[in-house]
């Protein structure tokens, strides 16, 4: 089985983020970058898919900078075989031509199985997954929570409001991942030393200019000062008032 | 709340991909595995045993150790680092890597033949199997030339007598490095190192009780009475205190990194409190009381973070003296105790709950500054290497 995850670089869910002078991106300075941490259920499941085979191959791709290099290798410490990087200097917060160029290089690659995370924890547009599904006319099914694959046909499992759906696909077809999946490994150290000895082939690409333009990214409105009502239990009907008119949560 | 460690001079950007992907990696699983289960083990005085394997899974146990061994092949910067993210939970846990890795299989490594090293190495890095190290007795601790502790050729057998004390893992242990003298009590060129399967008749180990200290670790006496074994257990390349100083060399190494990590934590509880802590309609963190006692701690961390790093490639380079890992050792270990206490200290009267790490860092860390050589001989290898006078030789 010939399984391909696509992985991305993003902020650490602890990072601070600033807004950098264009006010149009983040300031990367001082921030640590990790793998997207769907991705992390999605090369954990490759992995997996590949041990019970017994053979086969899980590449590893991503479109970014040469920083994303690292975040390729983190899966090869994994174990997955070998990466590609689609070097781009500027991701943009456009899913569409991040996509295409993707969809461009899983064309050629006769992959069984295409993994993607949900979504990405930076612009959390659940796009891409399903945009290369659509372009390489496979099908697809998003933010799986269970999987089985067998005769060139998968079950998947996705956590609907009030219940479970169960989905049936052929091969070949594109999955994004969602928590409770897999319990992710950790890198064997041994691993992260190997990692970079596997195969990473770097191909420049050029995205196309997408439909979206970021005209101006903003930090959220800074949480009020809370109010204190009142103590102990006389203050009880103020709080329930508070919260029945004011908060309006009762 | 996961861990971000401290990094005020970008030491970061000493350390390669590979060696920042190894602190992650130990980080997180210290942040997922240890740190929600470490008090209560620390309050029960258990080792948490259920981590072993995940260690050896992780590659965590002789990791600068080859990789035909089965152990990860890491440098010794990455090693550090490992000590560092494990002592940054409790000593107790960075002391059972320790022993499994510089007292146990580095000397298996270094002393023993290739059957010996095929044979022991592979399952102490998964940590199927407990080493233990007996050099300190009852009554030599900073002074182990003086051992009692003898090993007499029997036909084909080794047959040793004595009994070793204060043994991390000495409880659990499958196997022991027992340091033995072969000749007569003077002559301390006959100590040899041994391979001591610990369920041979005749060796009885016993936790010692009462400890106020690394109490999430096994402290052990055992005794040897009697005990056979066959001839081809000797470490065949043992051979006078040289061969145990040389493996107190490579954990005391590992200390001075770990010592940092404790420090790394008890600092990130110190800012966290002293932020969020209002008396008198203040942060405390606004008193300058505070911010000296968190400037003195930052100042000490970072230092002693640059002094590991460059001895990791020293080490690493192969030119590593002892006494610089002297140096190490009693610098961070003092620095980790200070950053320890003057937390406990800023956390005021919450400082003294095992909710926080502070005081259970502080208390395991006065044994810290006590193994592995104490701050007070380290200080008398320094001067003798400044001086070439030796304090301690009569």
């Amino acid at each position: 089985m010939k399984i391909a995850v696509c992985v991305k670089r993003v902020p650490d869910s602890e990072a601070r983020i600033k807004i950098d002078a264009s006010g149009k991106a983040i300031d990367e300075g001082g921030v640590k970058f990790v793998l997207n941490p769907y991705e992390e259920f999605a090369v954990e499941e490759a992995l997996k898919l590949k041990e019970a085979a017994g053979s086969g191959e899980v590449v590893v791709i991503s479109a970014g900078s040469d920083a994303s290099q690292e975040t390729i290798r983190t899966a090869l410490a994994m174990g997955a075989d070998r990466g590609v990087l689609l070097k781009t200097d500027h991701i943009p917060l456009d899913p569409l031509p991040v996509a295409k160029a993707l969809a461009a290089e899983l064309a050629e690659g006769g992959y069984d199985l295409i993994f993607f995370g949900k979504l990405a924890i930076d612009d959390y547009s659940h796009g891409i997954g399903p945009m290369v599904a659509e372009l390489l006319s496979l099908p697809c099914v998003s933010a799986i929570a269970a999987l089985q694959i067998a005769n060139g046909k998968g079950k998947a499992e996705r956590e609907i409001e009030g219940g479970v759906e169960v989905v049936e696909f052929p091969l070949p077809a594109v999955l994004t991942t969602d928590k409770g999946l897999n319990e992710p490994r950790y890198p064997a150290l041994r691993g992260i030393m190997l990692a970079k000895k596997k195969p990473l082939d770097v191909k420049d690409v050029a995205l196309e200019t997408g439909g979206l333009d970021v005209l101006s990214l903003s930090y959220p409105p800074e949480r009020k000062a809370g109010r204190i009502v009142g103590e102990g239990a006389a203050a009880v009907p103020a709080l329930v008032d508070a919260l029945k008119n004011e908060a309006k949560v009762l | 709340m996961p861990f971000k460690g401290v990094d005020f001079y970008d030491v970061d950007s000493l350390l390669s991909e590979e060696e920042r992907a190894v602190r992650e990696t130990i980080r997180r699983w210290v942040d997922d595995a240890v740190m929600p289960v470490i008090a209560e083990h620390y309050l029960a005085g258990h080792f948490p045993m259920h981590l072993i394997p995940q260690l050896g899974e992780l590659g965590a146990l002789g990791a600068n150790l080859p990789a035909e061994y089965g152990c990860a092949e890491l440098n010794n910067v990455a090693y550090g680092l490992i000590m560092q993210e494990l002592e940054r939970a409790d000593s107790g846990i960075r002391s059972f890597a320790s022993v499994q890795g510089s007292l146990v299989m580095y000397p298996i490594f270094a002393f023993g033949t290739e059957e010996q090293r095929r044979e022991w190495l592979p399952k102490l890095a998964t940590g199927e199997l407990i080493g233990c190290f007996g050099l300190t007795e009852p009554d030599f601790g900073s002074n182990p030339g003086g051992m009692i502790t003898t090993a007499r050729e029997d036909g084909d057998s080794w047959v040793l007598n004595g009994s070793k004390m204060w043994i991390t893992n000495g409880s659990m242990a499958h196997v022991a490095i027992v340091w033995a003298k072969t000749g007569t009590l003077d002559d301390v060129k006959s100590i040899r190192g041994f391979i001591v399967p610990t369920d041979r008749p005749g060796f009885t180990a016993k936790n010692q009780v009462g400890k106020l200290s690394l109490r999430a670790s096994d402290t052990s006496e055992f005794v040897l009475e009697n005990v056979r074994i066959p001839k081809e257990y000797l470490l065949p390349k043992s051979g006078g205190l040289k061969s145990p100083l040389m493996c107190l060399t490579q954990a005391r190494y590992g200390i001075a990194w770990g010592a940092v990590g404790a420090a790394m934590a008890c600092y990130g509880e110190a800012v966290d409190y002293a932020k969020s802590r209002v008396m008198f309609d203040r942060p405390i963190g606004g008193f300058q009381i505070q911010q000296s006692r968190l400037a003195e701690m930052l100042t000490e961390i970072t230092k002693a973070q640059l002094l590991c790093v460059q001895l990791g490639r020293l080490k690493d380079r192969g030119t590593m003296t002892p006494v610089q890992v002297s140096l190490a050792k009693r610098n961070n270990v003092n620095m980790a105790c200070e950053c320890a206490r003057e937390t406990r200290r800023l956390l005021g009267a919450s400082g003294i709950l095992a909710e926080y790490q502070a005081m259970r860092h502080a208390a395991n860390l006065e044994s810290v500054y006590t193994y592995e050589g104490t701050h007070d001989i380290h200080t008398l290898i320094l001067g003798e290497a400044i001086t070439e006078i030796a304090a301690y030789s009569g």
